[in-house]
């Protein structure tokens, strides 16, 4: 039989870097036995990752055949699913049902795998934490081949360096995972206005016990109005909560035609006065919207996943993303001298978002108390060269980085920034998994 | 009466993934059949829980012809649409030489499907309706150096099903031809094809629900396919046998 094998040029969601790789498609649990007993492989999801976290140009197991759906228990809750199947088609089975995700990343064309890998965190983790908190058990293929179940209670130390492991630990090949019932499709939205980073801060403090927030910073902005923000406050909506016209179909899903962007535009489009210019009009139309409203559901959490390949906008040379996470002490100071490093440069960010993050125990994983920013930038050599700048400022605050937005990070800021990573390489050492499973990144990073 | 039943034959490929999924999300119970028994069951479950539909599974290989007539019996009840999506491309260098997987290539495209097919169609005639569904290609328009074997193989597939439709068409019966161009799935991955004119199997399987409902003969999938390979038939044939496609 042919072997579904397939070299191809495949990169993160930024577009950078671009590999060739060895892509193979497994259809079932033996064909990946198969695989990993050959070893040096890294399993991919939806290639959401920004950069390289889901390619090794010697074996990218793509788990796009591992799609199903395989029981749901509605009295509690808990979805089996193979680690294939997309967020996006879990809404689709489960929304109409009375249920939503606890934990969601910015788009919904995300894996279950991904999920895991990355230990992701939504506009909530202030007070509901990551996603790794709505795992019941998952099972993963080692390299021995074994297929072994995980959870709190059974082989916890794989568990728990699996959650927010990206992919370095095993192949994810089924989870279960705890949904969260909902009365309708509806976010009751309320939009705060922050003159500086000051107030910013002090609309999070003060909004602790909402379920949703999340800050669009105005990057155009420096000096006494720096961190200047719109701030999106959310809840779920109740069936009370809706006017006559969408009671009907509380839970309705539209049926909406996604735009998709043909080609790429050319790279000198997303240059700095255009990206001012965004940001001040996107801001005066924020602070002059009604204050509260009901937004859908994939309007709230999905606004990008509407304009299908819109990293096209950043051209052909693609851009790359930059977060990072401050303990809370320390976050507002790191915060504004990042947005002052940005200013000085000659490049911008074009969409700069601010979150709080709650408490979190975990191995691995990115979150930790304290406050994130997501910044995205066109790659260049200015670029670059002003990443090298955060990544200091980063370290001097004492934050650390989310590996699933990194393409290019040096090994030795990276390894400073965090000393639960050589605790990570011991245990990879240990089970000889360094050897098994590495993508691009780990290689870069020497994880 | 009608009733709402759909059966795709080689329920594990790309394309008949995506259409069982059309035809589920239309309340549609579906009847699935394939080689691989066990990819078949979880392929079941997912659809019974993502459409609320019956779904059932049988084990159907389309070259043991043998087995056909007990697989027809076996069936929970006749649907009145049939669906054939099975499909072997198969090397061609290795065709060329392989008298054995030349055959298999030609039995899989032209054989399998005309004879299972020519069962329905006459169970179909009796009862005085029904829809049977063929998806032939755009490589049995015109025989190219690159996959010949195959593409005759289609164009045979493709004589049979006109034949039919001309036989059944005083019947009540439907018969749908589909001729895709390119599309992704497993049988033309890490192939070089035309990212413009390549399509996905959620389109194609969009495509046949439509001309399923709207009676159509021969739907080309995408609709610029028509265009192509009617300028590509156009050509003579002492300019076309010294180019290379
Ligand atoms: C528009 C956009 C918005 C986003 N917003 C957020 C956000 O708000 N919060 C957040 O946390 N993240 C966010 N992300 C990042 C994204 O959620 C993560 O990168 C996620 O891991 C992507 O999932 P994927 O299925 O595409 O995985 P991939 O990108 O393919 O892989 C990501 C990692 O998971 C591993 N992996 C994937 N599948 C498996 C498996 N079956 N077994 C083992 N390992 C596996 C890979 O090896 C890799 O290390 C966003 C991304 C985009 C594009
Ligand atoms: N992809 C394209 O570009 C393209 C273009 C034009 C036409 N088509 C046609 O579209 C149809 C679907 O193909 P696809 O693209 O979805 O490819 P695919 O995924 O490879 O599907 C082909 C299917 O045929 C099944 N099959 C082969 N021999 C069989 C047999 N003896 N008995 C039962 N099942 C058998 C295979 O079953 P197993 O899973 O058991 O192997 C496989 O599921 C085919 O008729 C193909 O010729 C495809």
């Amino acid at each position: 039989m042919k072997e579904n094998l397939n070299q191809s040029n495949i990169s993160g969601w930024g577009g950078y870097p671009i590999k060739k790789a060895n892509v193979i498609y497994p259809e079932n649990i033996k064909q990946i036995l198969v695989e990993v007993k050959k070893r040096n492989l890294i399993a991919r999801g939806n290639g959401r990752a920004y950069g390289d976290s889901s390619i090794n140009e010697n074996k990218t197991i793509n788990m796009k055949y591992f799609n199903h759906i395989i029981s749901f228990d509605d009295s509690f809750g808990i979805l089996v699913v193979e680690s294939g199947v997309l967020l996006e088609d879990i809404i689709k089975t489960f929304l109409p049902r009375g249920w939503f995700p606890y934990v969601t990343p910015g788009s919904k064309f995300v894996t279950v795998g991904g999920l895991i890998a990355a230990d992701v965190h939504g506009k909530n983790h202030h007070k509901e934490g990551s996603f790794g908190n709505f795992i019941e058990w998952f099972e993963i293929i080692n390299s021995k081949g074994e297929i072994i179940k995980c959870s709190k209670t059974e082989n916890t130390e794989l568990f728990k360096w699996t959650i927010g492991g990206m992919g370095l630990t095993g192949i994810i090949i089924k989870a279960a995972i705890k949904l969260r019932p909902i009365q309708t499709s509806w976010i009751k939205q309320k939009t705060l206005v922050a003159k500086n980073i000051d107030q910013t801060f002090e609309i999070f403090e003060n909004n602790m016990n909402a379920t949703y927030s999340v800050a669009w910073i105005n990057s155009t902005k420096t000096k006494d109005n720096i961190g200047q923000s719109l701030i999106m406050l959310g809840e779920h909506a109740s069936i009370e909560d809706l006017d006559k016209k969408n009671i009907k179909n509380h839970l309705e899903i539209k049926s909406k035609k996604n735009k998709i962007i043909p080609f790429y535009f050319p790279d000198w489009f997303l240059n700095k006065n255009l990206i001012k210019l965004f940001n001040s009009i996107y801001y005066f139309f924020g602070k002059n919207t009604s204050k509260e409203k009901l937004v859908y559901w994939d309007d709230y959490f999905y606004p990008l996943d509407k304009i299908l390949e819109w990293n096209k906008i950043y051209g052909r040379k693609g851009f790359v993303q930059y977060q990072c996470v401050f303990p809370l002490k320390k976050s507002k100071d790191g915060i504004i001298e990042l947005l002052m490093e940005i200013d000085n440069s000659s490049v911008s960010s074009f969409l700069s978002v601010l979150k709080r993050f709650g408490d979190q125990e975990s191995n691995f994983s990115f979150p930790m108390k304290g406050y994130t920013i997501a910044l995205d930038f066109p790659v260049s050599k200015e670029t670059f060269d002003l990443l090298e700048k955060l990544d200091d400022i980063t370290l001097k605050y004492e934050g650390r980085f989310y590996l699933a937005k990194d393409a290019r990070m040096k090994k030795e800021i990276f390894k400073k920034s965090d000393k639960r990573i050589q605790e990570f390489i011991n245990y990879r050492n240990q089970n000889n998994f360094d050897e098994d499973f590495q993508s691009s990144q780990s290689s870069r990073l020497e994880l | 009466m009608k009733n709402k039943n759909v059966l795709i034959l080689g329920a594990l490929s790309d394309i008949a993934k995506s259409i069982a999924q059309k035809y589920g999300e239309n309340g549609y119970n579906l009847h699935l059949a394939a080689r691989k028994i066990d990819d078949l069951e979880l392929h079941s479950t997912d659809l019974k829980i993502r459409y609320n539909v019956n779904v059932h599974i049988y084990e159907f290989d389309l070259l043991k012809t043998e087995t056909h007539k007990d697989f027809i019996k076996n069936l929970k009840e006749i649907p009145s649409i049939l669906i054939c999506a099975i499909g072997l491309l198969g090397q061609q260098k290795d065709g060329e030489n392989d008298l054995e997987l030349r055959t298999k290539v030609i039995r899989t495209n032209y054989e399998g499907p005309l004879n299972i097919i020519s069962d329905f169609a006459n169970i179909y005639e009796n009862q005085g309706y029904g829809t049977i569904v063929g998806i032939s290609s755009v490589a049995g328009d015109r025989g190219k150096a690159s996959n010949y074997i195959y593409g005759s193989a289609k164009a045979g597939f493709t004589v049979f099903l006109s034949g039919l439709r001309n036989r059944l068409a005083k019947k009540n019966v439907h018969v749908l031809t589909v001729l895709p161009g390119t599309v992704y799935t497993k049988m033309t991955l890490g192939m070089k094809l035309p990212k413009l004119l390549t399509s996905s199997p959620d389109k194609v399987a969009n495509d046949i629900y439509d001309a399923v409902n709207k009676k159509k003969d021969i739907i080309y999938t995408m609709k610029i396919w028509r265009l192509i390979m009617f300028i590509i038939r156009c050509i003579p044939e002492r300019i076309f046998k010294n180019k290379s496609f």
